[in-house]
């Protein structure tokens, strides 16, 4: 799509576009073409030496079982996130749209979540669950259950699955109503009408109708996973106990800044470049008109 | 509604109060913790009524800082201030852009909005390492430039000014061209103005998301005095014996004030925001 009219001046486009160009230059550009420069290299922690070594970093990660049990983590804490706060938050949307009465009273009481950053997300839930003083941990403990995410590490998981999905209900909520509220009336009183109860005309109509905002929410929460949750993470667990809840981002985090092993922390950064190349691929290719507000 | 179901409604609405209750629960469970005193707190369970503490409390954070970090009123002017500059930043540079795209042909048209469109595939954390040797060496660490500046470039907001001055009609700037307006005038006199919605929707959005930035300001604030809260208050958790948790909890409600506050008074063009931020 292209403006028909437009104005004639040779300089002026230039001086409005240099901001962000220049900004996405020094801060983007820059730091991804070094970081795949410096994944073919090999570093010592002080920065004395530095020996080009083609693909050796990647060789290095492809033969560590913990970049592959890394691997792992991300995608049991993905899907479990994304499943948990989608189930709920259509559960919760459904009821919402049911209603007559009420709908924006319930809206804005679930959303405010979402304003909430993910460390703070990851203090409430680390207090509630602190083995010594939490509240959870300690009702968990009377009910004879032993809550100690800090030397389990599935229950490390499962504390920052939880964090995580109780942030992200309040935007997959929004999301669900809008779709839902967009759903033409006519063909579920036609439904109704049919004789088809409310669960029926749930999964037969609704449910399919609703799949592109579901598939849309799916890749959204995947990323959502992938990336915004550093926060929570870093406040909650520090990837641990061990390695149990180290997701790739925090290996970058933890490898580079921590360990200072700049040539596999620049690899693995390369190779999330090209999850998030794929996944936005996916967004853009799959789901361009998806759902009509 | 297609039938009267007095028992479903019912259903419904329960279902409804249960799922608020859990997701305030949290967020309750801090409040009662910031009024209580630190031995109630090291005493489980908690109780579940607010304590006479508060006033106390709040003032101790906000005032005198726990062991390794300033004083939260100070982190909160940290916040308040790279929350604003990223938010009028963005804004500005992508309005700008967006305009010279949208209204003027030059070389390099196309490539500068593909530039602006590769910024969408690389988030802050897959470029930890050298952005922040980028920034070493702009001898921009512990300032209020290091922190901002390289997160002002937003293709979102690009893409969403530019699909929206697509929809103004052709006859607008027409109009505007025979009585003589030029580009500038053009600009802030009719451009702008119809952009306000839009303008606040964005604001909303990114206020919440520089507010609640974490992973750039633990890395670049080496010195205390920079720190912002959402990241200043891991510093104030240690080991539960030598945690000051009354004051975290009350840090931990006032980093979520803002933004929330935010949400909830400014609902419709938050969601305005969000919808449009996704399409």
């Amino acid at each position: 799509m292209e403006k028909r009219v437009v104005f004639r001046h040779k300089l002026l486009p230039f001086v409005l576009v240099l901001p962000q160009l220049v900004i996405t230059a020094v801060f983007f550009l820059w730091p991804a073409s070094q970081a795949l420069y410096q994944s073919l290299l090999i570093e010592d922690a002080f920065g004395l030496s530095r020996e080009f070594v083609w693909f050796e970093n990647f060789e290095n990660l492809y033969n560590d079982p913990l970049y592959f049990a890394s691997f792992r983590t991300t995608a049991v804490f993905s899907i479990s996130v994304a499943s948990l706060s989608l189930g709920m938050a259509l559960v919760l949307a459904v009821m919402a749209d049911r209603v007559i009465k009420g709908t924006n009273i319930y809206r804005t009481f679930l959303i405010w979540p979402y304003a909430v950053a993910p460390a703070i997300v990851g203090v409430l839930w680390l207090f509630m669950f602190n083995p010594s003083i939490g509240l959870i941990a300690f009702w968990l403990k009377q009910t004879g259950y032993n809550w100690n995410h800090v030397l389990n590490g599935d229950q490390a998981m499962v504390l920052i699955v939880f964090a995580a999905a109780w942030k992200q209900i309040s935007y997959n909520f929004l999301f669900f109503l809008a779709g839902l509220q967009s759903i033409p009336k006519s063909l579920i009183e036609a439904a109704a009408i049919d004789g088809a109860g409310p669960s029926r005309r749930f999964w037969t109509i609704i449910f399919p109708l609703l799949s592109p905002t579901t598939f849309f929410l799916v890749v959204v929460n995947i990323v959502y996973a992938f990336f915004d949750t550093f926060g929570i993470i870093h406040a909650t667990t520090h990837g641990g106990p061990g390695k149990a809840t180290e997701t790739l981002v925090y290996k970058v985090f933890s490898d580079g800044f921590v360990s200072l092993d700049l040539g596999g922390s620049a690899a693995q950064s390369v190779i999330l470049m090209f999850i998030v190349i794929s996944l936005t691929v996916v967004q853009f290719r799959y789901i361009e008109r998806r759902v009509h507000y | 509604m297609i039938e009267r179901r007095p028992g479903l409604t019912l259903l419904s609405h329960a279902i409804l109060i249960s799922g608020i209750l859990i997701v305030a629960f949290p967020l309750y469970i801090t409040f009662v913790a910031s009024t209580v005193t630190q031995n109630e707190i090291m005493r489980p369970p908690l109780p579940l009524i607010p304590g006479p503490h508060m006033i106390e409390n709040y003032t101790r954070a906000l005032f005198e800082g726990s062991r390794n970090a300033i004083p939260v009123g100070l982190m909160m002017f940290n916040s308040l201030v790279m929350a604003l500059v990223i938010a009028v930043g963005k804004i500005v540079i992508s309005l700008t852009s967006a305009y010279a795209i949208v209204y003027f042909r030059f070389p390099f048209r196309t490539l500068c909005f593909w530039t602006i469109f590769i910024t969408l595939m690389l988030p802050v954390e897959v470029r930890i390492l050298p952005t922040f040797e980028v920034v070493a060496n702009l001898d921009m660490l512990n300032s209020y430039a290091g922190l901002t500046v390289p997160l002002i470039a937003s293709a979102t907001a690009t893409f969403l000014f530019r699909q929206f001055f697509m929809t103004i009609p052709d006859e607008l700037l027409e109009a505007a061209r025979i009585d003589g307006a030029g580009p500038i005038r053009f600009f802030f006199d009719i451009l702008l103005p119809l952009s306000r919605t839009t303008i606040a929707a964005l604001f909303v959005i990114l206020f919440i998301y520089g507010w609640n930035q974490y992973l750039w300001p633990l890395l670049i604030t080496t010195d205390k005095s920079m720190n912002t809260i959402v990241m200043g208050i891991s510093h104030m958790i240690g080991i539960d014996d030598f945690t000051d948790w009354p004051a975290v909890m009350a840090t931990a409600m006032l980093a979520m004030l803002p933004p929330v506050a935010i949400v909830i008074f400014m609902q419709r063009l938050f969601i305005k925001g969000l919808v449009e931020t996704e399409k």
